[in-house]
């Protein structure tokens, strides 16, 4: 059996706690996390070894692997310290505050030979796939535009109080909602290598933004719009979408459909002239354990399967997460010009 | 339990297959009159059965039917808790402590008279009874015979394999409502097995149960496996796949496991209403 630890029991903390757990190959051995209340839980009712100190439980535990799911501030030390003592480490996103930290952590996972992966769990629902795989196929022809999108209800009041609005923590709408926008951008669409005209908006929040508007240029000389706020208590959950634009059509996909518009049909695809809509029941990743979205299974199983096969994830390794943080830097500087 | 269950999720835009479509049924039940009038619509075909999160919003929809008390007299409702976001979002505000405050009734500090919360902190089963009772202080008076848990919660209990909060939720809903255990689950064998590890024997299980496994996780093949030979007593949801199947095909499937007790469906419209539930009726 492969021996697990995980570091942070927040509400993703918890669902990975949930999800490693029943894995038929993984045992979860050891938990850490700072609060009193959470840790006699787990001292209570289940039978994993609970730590206050992460780097005891490592110390102690002979784990194969950690999920760290803390605060993105505490990434780095966190990470670092998993990685030296040779354990694969799976990161709750965003990687890394800063981008010097996290090519620090690319670097050592490397050196190291180490599984690494980071929480895109996006990238696990199959209309994301499909939409993926459809771009690359070339059914939308030239591309002209993209939209990359998502709304929710996190910060609907002015407040003040949890890591989630302190700038200095990575708190913001950009390192949270933003980042799963960009990082599906960059791996479906392409990579960002400039920003321009940024507004990191504050509706509620006094000390972060509530909402992030960019425009971004992609290496093929491609550009589209990043448009995100969760301060939009209209949806009901956080609702992330795509919409891109070619010379033979369009596709906008979110986590529940794919529609396709397409000037002629598409024979290859067997996809008609007109609309065509696709559901996720058509493309859903099968898991073993289900808990708020298969995404969140699938994701670990592709983990546990790269440590038990050897070989370096081919979805959301650190490198990619690295890429993201840039993006979130460029946005950034673009804001602040 | 009836065969036929009518659930919640149209009235609170929940849709697993379309962000647009949820958008929809938010602006058609704006208003909580338009719940009670799709509710009537079922009523009046024979539906007696409702099966609702404990949304701030069903607590209207309790206080129209102990308003009218002739109306609803042969009516039940399953109450399933707890509503999720509620909690995570006073979590995410206020912290655990703070959630607690906001949502037991009276004071906590002296609800615990053995020192606060301190107490609070090693004593989980009272507080879990404190919050299934804040939970179901809308439901007085209405007639409740089953209670759930919801699938979140079922399935992180699962997860973590802190079985013993299913033994103590399950004595705790006999012993002081009176009522039978519900469990929603997305991971029936799962649960299943579990139970009766611990003792709890023919369970009422609602799962998600349709012909192209949408939601089984484990696959069909063991669900199928569970509902031909287990004992428990299966509720079926999410049985058109989010809409992929066609009524009268999802529903013949059913038809196929005698042991599912009842169907557990959601619609917005009378004509969708009377269609599944003839549906069931004539396959089941």
């Amino acid at each position: 059996m492969i021996r697990a630890g995980i570091i942070g029991l927040g509400k993703m903390g918890i669902s990975h706690a949930a999800i490693v757990s029943p894995h038929p190959s993984v045992e979860l051995v050891a938990v850490c996390d700072t609060s009193t209340i959470v840790l006699d839980a787990f001292k209570k009712f289940s039978k994993v070894n609970v730590y206050n100190d992460y780097i005891k439980m490592i110390d102690s535990e002979n784990l194969d692997f950690v999920v760290v799911s803390t605060p993105t501030k505490l990434h780095y030390k966190m990470v670092r310290y998993a990685l030296e003592k040779g354990i694969h480490t799976f990161c709750e996103k965003p990687f890394s505050l800063t981008t010097l930290e996290g090519e620090d952590l690319v670097k050592l996972a490397d050196e190291k030979n180490l599984i690494n992966q980071v929480g895109y769990h996006n990238h696990f629902i199959g209309t994301f796939r499909e939409l993926k795989r459809l771009l690359k196929a070339g059914v939308l022809g030239d591309l002209v535009h993209f939209t990359g999108e998502a709304y929710g209800p996190v910060v609907i009041k002015e407040k003040g109080g949890t890591w989630r609005s302190d700038p200095v923590e990575g708190g913001g709408c950009l390192f949270d909602y933003s980042s799963h926008v960009i990082n599906l951008i960059q791996q479906i669409i392409g990579l960002p290598v400039k920003a321009s005209g940024s507004q990191l908006k504050r509706i509620y929040s006094k000390e972060v933004e509530d909402a992030v508007y960019s425009i971004l240029t992609l290496e093929t000389g491609l550009t589209g719009i990043l448009s995100v706020n969760w301060s939009d208590e209209t949806y009901r959950k956080m609702s992330t979408s795509l919409t891109i634009l070619g010379k033979k059509g369009k596709i906008i996909c979110d986590a529940t459909e794919i529609k396709i518009y397409l000037k002629e049909a598409d024979t290859k695809e067997n996809l008609g002239k007109g609309w065509t809509i696709k559901y996720i029941t058509d493309f859903e990743i099968p898991v073993n354990f289900y808990l708020r979205g298969e995404e969140y299974s699938a994701q670990i199983d592709n983990f546990v399967d790269c440590i038990i096969k050897k070989k370096q994830t081919e979805i959301n390794s650190f490198r990619e997460a690295l890429y993201t943080d840039k993006v979130i830097e460029l946005i950034i500087a673009d804001s602040k010009s | 339990m009836d065969k036929v269950l009518f659930g919640d999720n149209q009235f609170f835009a929940v849709n697993h297959l379309s962000d647009e479509k949820s958008r929809a049924q938010a602006i058609q039940f704006k208003d909580d009159a338009a719940i009670i009038r799709v509710l009537d619509q079922a009523r009046e075909i024979g539906i007696n059965t409702f099966m609702c999160t404990t949304h701030d919003r069903i607590a209207s929809v309790c206080d129209y039917m102990r308003a009218n008390p002739e109306k609803y007299k042969d009516f039940k409702i399953f109450p399933c808790m707890p509503y999720a976001h509620k909690y995570a979002n006073a979590i995410t505000d206020l912290g655990i402590l703070g959630a607690v405050k906001q949502y037991i009734p009276g004071n906590i500090f002296s609800t615990f008279t053995k020192g606060g919360v301190a107490f609070l902190r090693k004593d989980f089963i009272g507080l879990m009874e404190l919050f299934i009772d804040a939970e179901m202080k809308m439901f007085k008076g209405v007639e409740t015979p089953v209670i759930f848990i919801q699938n979140v919660l079922v399935d992180m209990i699962l997860g973590l394999k802190m079985y013993e909060v299913f033994k103590e939720y399950d004595s705790y809903i006999r012993k002081k409502y009176n009522a039978e255990p519900g469990y929603i689950t997305m991971n029936l064998p799962a649960l299943l097995d579990t139970l009766n590890s611990i003792g709890i024997e023919n369970p009422v299980i609602c799962s998600s149960i349709n012909k192209i496994g949408f939601r089984m996780s484990g696959g069909k093949d063991i669900y199928e496996k569970y509902l031909t030979e287990r004992t428990f007593r299966p509720i079926a949801m999410q049985v058109l796949a989010a809409g992929a199947l066609r009524p009268k095909e999802a529903i013949e499937y059913l038809g196929k496991f005698p042991k599912i007790e009842s169907v557990l469906f959601g619609a917005s419209s009378k004509s969708h209403i009377e269609e599944t539930k003839k549906l069931i009726e004539q396959y089941m």
